[in-house]
């Protein structure tokens, strides 16, 4: 496992750039470049090398700063991502053989799980002489909140996390990021590990504040590159202070990207590319589309590119490439097949010379046998002119088993009168008739105030 | 608005939607012979659940089966009460 020497870890990219760099998440910037010579682990650092450490700080920065510190010392980082139940934690200290912890200062220790080292993050660098030296390969394990509530524990390194894809992005001139995400989720992280690998600063999100306040924030700070969910984008594109940004860059992942979030996007920023990336934690970075068009050429599969090797098999695309993360710690069945090829559970269907995603495999609505996929329904929803956003569940029926129900977010975010609520729900259901097979077509259609975006930027989606 | 009345009312929008023309709505009109498939049905107990705020079948203990458009209003007036 050990890398050979000469080859770079995380804080050489930082250490490479002369110009100032920095991270701000409101409470504080760090110029990236003191890192060169300095350590926000103070007297601790040295105690971690070798050893797997779990990054346990609440504070974001913190652990961003952890990371880059603690790439080529550690053997294996493990990344908590905000909100993991504290009934979790044990077994993921277990799975992971974690024998280390670096928390928030002040921070309650976590003694209670037994980890004999624990080392806080200081709230500014301290300078340092010593550079450490000796760098090994540190594998980074990712934390996911799975479906069912048990976290699974995903091991990638830095080479599965920062393989670059040939597409471009707009780089001209200084780049300064921003995410809706998390760094310590994989569709953060990539924006993270892109902006310390590509010389950029980046403006972090922060849980206590609202939209407006994080878009104004990335205002000030002139921000020329944001990525989020379409539902982070969803949300921020009905509120006012969306007038204050101006991005060069805007990329979508995470999420299915409708036609309709992306003519919204196009619409608002006419100045700027508009992307969205196909990624998942098991099956890594595969492709970015920045044509402004839902869905992906039908030739990605005839043609490797960037070394993305991809195939649809019983409806499922799977992929195998150098971005793959290599295995599951602790009790979990295998990520990849024999063949290397991830399962990534998302159902691909061909239409002409494009293909497009219509769902998650385990989310089908079953309507008296025939099956619906609830994203294909939101993304005609989510075209009418009056829609913002919708959510599509089954409901029980005691004829189908099933109906097609859509609570639905309007773009005025106003309330409608009873009759004209009735009117624009008739529009809705016409609308839906003309581009749908009946089954598909909602039953119902509740409007409401807003749907719950869960702390990755996803929809929230309940069963039932 | 009656029970009957809004159960006719969304049988006749629910037609519309689908694209059936339903014969006169009486008390002995079969259901099975009324136009509406088990799609049509499974959609208008929908749209009863949203106005009427009940589904007497789900609800039920005992599978109801509702041969004529009056056993069919007479399950949503006893679930009402």
């Amino acid at each position: 496992m050990s890398m050979a020497s000469g080859e770079t870890a995380l804080r050489d990219y930082v250490a490479a750039r002369a110009t100032e760099r920095w991270l701000w998440d409101r409470g504080r910037s760090v110029c990236l470049t003191d890192l060169h010579s300095g350590t926000t682990l103070g007297a601790g650092l040295p105690s971690l090398a070798g050893r797997s450490v779990l990054v346990a700080a609440e504070n974001q920065l913190n652990a961003a700063l952890a990371l880059i510190e603690l790439d080529g010392i550690a053997r294996r980082v493990v990344i908590l991502p905000p909100g993991v139940e504290f009934g979790h934690l044990a077994e993921i200290i277990a799975a992971s053989q974690v024998d280390a912890a670096v928390i928030d200062s002040g921070s309650p220790s976590l003694t209670t799980l037994g980890l004999p080292i624990q080392v806080s993050c200081e709230p500014s660098i301290i300078r340092t002489t010593e550079d450490p030296a000796n760098r090994i390969s540190t594998e980074w394990v990712l934390v996911t909140s799975g479906t069912t509530g048990v976290p699974k524990m995903v091991v990638h390194n830095l080479a599965s996390l920062t393989a670059p894809l040939q597409a471009p992005s707009p780089a001209d001139g200084a780049t300064v990021w921003g995410t809706f995400y998390d760094i310590r989720r994989y569709g953060g992280l990539q924006i993270y590990l892109r902006a310390l690998l590509g010389g950029a600063s980046l403006v972090l999100s922060n849980p206590e504040e609202s939209v407006a306040d994080h878009l104004a924030r990335l205002a000030q700070r002139e921000m020329t590159h944001l990525s989020g969910t379409p539902s982070h984008w969803r949300r921020a594109l009905m509120n006012p202070a969306i007038e204050k940004i101006a991005p060069r860059y805007v990329r979508l992942s995470g999420e299915i990207a409708d036609q309709a979030v992306l003519d919204g996007l196009r619409a608002t920023f006419p100045q700027a590319v508009v992307g969205h990336a196909y990624a998942s934690t098991e099956a890594g970075v595969a492709f970015d589309v920045n044509d402004s068009r839902a869905g992906f050429p039908a030739d990605y599969f005839a043609v490797t590119r960037d070394d993305v090797e991809m195939k649809v098999v019983d409806g499922s695309l799977r992929i195998r490439s150098p971005r793959t993360a290599s295995a599951y710690l602790g009790a979990a069945p295998p990520l990849a097949a024999a063949d290397g090829f991830v399962d990534t559970g998302d159902i691909v269907e061909q239409h002409g010379d494009r293909c497009f995603f219509a769902g998650r495999k385990g989310g089908i609505i079953n309507i008296g046998g025939m099956k619906v996929h609830p994203e294909e329904v939101e993304a005609v929803i989510n075209r009418h002119p009056r829609v913002r956003m919708s959510l599509v569940r089954g409901r029980q029926s005691p004829i189908t088993g099933s109906v097609v129900v859509a609570d639905v977010v309007l773009s005025s975010g106003q309330d409608l009168e009873g009759k004209r609520q009735i009117e624009v729900k008739n529009d809705i259901l016409k609308f839906c008739s003309n581009a749908l097979p009946r089954h598909k077509v909602p039953a119902s259609i509740s409007f409401v105030p807003k749907l719950d975006v869960a702390a990755t930027g996803k929809l929230v989606r309940r069963q039932g | 608005m009656s029970v009957k009345l809004t159960i006719m009312q969304q049988m006749e929008q629910v037609a519309r939607e689908h694209g059936k023309i339903l014969p006169p709505l009486k008390e002995d009109l079969v259901l099975a012979n009324c136009g509406l498939d088990s799609l049509g049905f499974a959609v208008l107990v929908a749209r009863l659940e949203d106005t009427l705020g009940i589904d007497p079948f789900t609800a039920a203990d005992d599978a109801i089966f509702p041969i004529t458009l009056g056993d069919f209003v007479k399950v949503y007036e006893h679930g009402q009460r």
